[in-house]
């Protein structure tokens, strides 16, 4: 019974993973790219972990699994904030679709207060 | 069914692999990197799961950290300040 839960959470893990690379190659833009692709490989990475410590049972692969899992899902959000601050401070154009950006807003109010 | 796991991950790091290559922009790259690092931290837990072998959970956790410790230094390169700011 474990083992059919394990492997259906590695499955749809797998098929986040693939979404996310798809997004990541077809999406026309630095921060629609990083949307896509982070937190869906964030996911499904995670689901693949907790799936591989469902199958392996109690013991050290298991635990290990769980440790690798709230590690990336720590260090995933904080290195897309990353790259997307780098991003915007390194110039990259927005899509010419892009509706608002809040960011430059923000920017701007800050130089007019200081 | 573990084939075709590793054939789904492969075509992941494939199409990562593309955008690393293919990036109009150093982002775009740098992104591609992240991504890849996160996949293969998945495909250390199959080989674990496959081959009964623990150590492989290792390195993927090794390989998570040095992962995003590289992702942060490539996001301060490109955001033009130094390590102590």
């Amino acid at each position: 019974m474990s083992d059919v839960i394990g492997y259906i959470l590695i499955i749809i893990g797998i098929l986040f993973d693939i979404f996310g690379c798809i997004g990541l190659v077809r999406f026309p833009d630095v921060y629609n790219r990083l949307q896509a692709s982070t937190k869906c490989v964030t996911l499904g990475t995670i689901m693949l972990l907790v799936g591989v410590a469902i199958i392996s049972g109690i013991g050290p692969t298991a635990s290990r699994a769980i440790i690798c899992a709230v590690f990336i899902l720590i260090t995933s959000p904080t290195a897309a904030h990353a790259i997307a601050k780098g991003a915007y401070a390194s110039g990259v154009e927005l899509w010419e679709g892009t509706v608002v950006d809040k960011y430059a807003e923000h920017v701007e109010e800050g130089e007019s207060q200081a | 069914m573990l084939t075709l796991f590793y054939i789904g991950l492969l075509v992941c790091c494939f199409l990562c692999l593309y955008r690393i290559g293919r990036g109009p922009s150093a982002p775009d790259r740098t992104v591609a990197i992240d991504i890849l690092g996160i996949v293969i931290v998945g495909f250390c837990a199959l080989l674990a799961l496959e081959t009964g072998k623990d150590f492989y959970l290792n390195i993927a956790m090794a390989w998570a950290l040095l992962s995003f410790i590289g992702t942060i230094a490539l996001a301060k390169f490109l955001e033009g300040r130094s390590f102590d700011e």
